[in-house]
């Protein structure tokens, strides 16, 4: 119990750091996912590509929001 | 007006123009990774330690206590609000460390005490002055009043300063085309800043605000451009060296977000909020379920707008100085791996400054399209009134 106590800080650290790990695991799983789409929908109709570009990129931007939440959570577990 | 073709002599002239443009661009690059190597190297004979990164003669200072500590109290200085405005320091050899900084006026309100106004160079040091004292925590400072009483800081900070210099640029921008658009109204071509600044507005107005709020957009362009601008020049204004990093800090994002909440409960009708209370079609005893959810999303909403916004410029800076400080985490094992590893972190340094910029743009039209979005879903109106949609031609 004491040594649970004692090593708690770098327990916490060791925590938030995989936390935000698979933070970005799952960031990057999504945002392959939606250029995997982006890219298809590119090959089946190139005249659209400006439209399909913006969207992914829009997209990907949503994704990214969502891991860094994530990431600062695991940055909290860190400092606090 | 005759259209003179574009020679070919023209092309390869701006051909040459351009690989001279990328051999500078190496030229720096190399300067940069050289200085940082001769930075990295010498950690006791270097005389003209010159402040090329704000970070780098910092992190060198604080590099012969404690490692680890103080690399995060060099990220956290950067990231955090301060009550001076530090650019740099230069490095002396056996004497304490210039710092180049800028203090910035400390107003405090007291309810015993009134107003207090003075210079924060007062209470740098960490002594008390007038009764109050400058507290360092491990991630922020703030003021304490010495006997304990409840203060309100009001004071001009590096983010509150960061702030006002974005709103000023962001005034003379938009005067500079507002005088031209009063004086020749929309029958001259825009010449100078409207050029920029049409494309943007249109773009707002067209992907933005007319699919999200349709014939009502004209009273929220102002506040969807507002907010649009307000977040992209103090994005760019945080990545300067030496900048302030304002929308990295969640108060600033908590204060944009409630605006955006406010905007939003007072525009929605109450066809919204009765489909909020009593979702249509859906079967009894799901409501009892659905209702709280929905009335936690009404809250939620904004609270994602804030912290996004947040953590991803936060994050970009983060990880920027963090690049950077690894070269002296590296240095204080064994200097050739410090110096070695500079090219690879000035290189991705690099690319991550561009995608701040990409990011800087992007999550300020996230914002402002998602507001518009959460503002149209309040200013639904019953379901039979339809846009003109397509008839079919039987």
């Amino acid at each position: 119990m004491n040594i649970m106590l004692v090593a708690s800080g770098s327990v916490a650290a060791a925590g938030g750091a995989i936390g935000a790990g698979i933070a970005a695991l799952g960031a990057g799983v999504g945002i392959g996912q939606i250029g995997k789409g982006a890219v298809e929908a590119i090959a089946r109709q190139p005249e659209a590509m400006g439209d399909i570009r913006a969207n992914m990129i829009l997209m990907a931007a949503f994704v990214e929001g969502v891991a860094l939440f994530g990431v600062i959570v695991g940055l909290l577990a860190i400092v606090l | 007006m005759k259209i003179k073709p574009i020679s070919l002599h023209k092309i390869s002239k701006q051909v040459m123009s351009c690989k001279r443009l990328f051999s500078l661009l190496v030229l720096t690059f190399g300067v940069f990774g050289a200085s940082f190597c001769a930075l990295a190297q010498t950690e006791s004979n270097d005389k003209s330690a010159s402040p090329v990164e704000p970070a780098a003669a910092e992190a060198k200072a604080g590099e012969k206590e404690n490692n680890k500590l103080d690399v995060a109290k060099v990220i956290f200085g950067h990231i955090a609000d301060a009550h001076e405005w530090h650019l740099f320091s230069i490095k002396h050899e056996g004497a304490e460390p210039t710092e180049i900084a800028f203090p910035l006026p400390v107003i405090i309100y007291n309810s015993q005490k009134g107003l207090s106004v003075f210079s924060s160079s007062k209470i740098e040091e960490g002594e008390p002055y007038e009764g109050y004292r400058l507290v360092r925590g491990p991630m922020k400072e703030k003021v304490v009043s010495d006997d304990g009483a409840p203060i309100y800081d009001i004071s001009i900070t590096k983010n509150v300063l960061s702030m006002l210099i974005g709103v000023a640029l962001l005034l003379w921008v938009m005067m500079q085309a507002g005088k031209k658009y009063n004086k020749h109204g929309a029958t001259k071509a825009p010449s100078g800043m409207q050029n920029f600044i049409e494309v943007v507005v249109i773009f707002l107005r067209d992907e933005v605000a007319k699919p999200c709020l349709g014939d009502k957009y004209k009273k929220y362009m102002p506040l969807l451009l507002t907010i649009f601008f307000f977040i992209w020049i103090n994005n760019l204004l945080g990545l300067l060296p030496g900048g302030a990093n304002f929308t990295g800090n969640i108060a600033v994002t908590a204060c944009l977000a409630l605006l955006a909440f406010i905007v939003i409960l007072v525009n929605s009708k109450k066809h919204f909020w009765m489909h909020l209370i009593n979702p249509p079609g859906v079967p009894f005893g799901i409501k009892f379920l659905l209702v709280p959810i929905e009335i936690v999303s009404l809250f939620i909403k904004p609270m994602a707008l804030c912290i996004r916004l947040f953590a991803n410029i936060m994050a970009g800076h983060i990880v920027i100085l963090a690049l950077i400080c690894i070269v002296f985490i590296f240095a204080a094992i064994n200097t050739y791996v410090g110096a070695g590893f500079v090219p690879v972190s000035l290189a991705f340094s690099i690319f991550m400054f561009l995608l701040e910029l990409l990011v800087g743009a992007i999550q300020a039209f996230i914002f402002v399209n998602l507001t518009a979005v959460f503002i149209g879903q309040g200013l639904e109106g019953a379901h039979d009134e339809h846009g003109p949609h397509a008839e079919i031609i039987a």
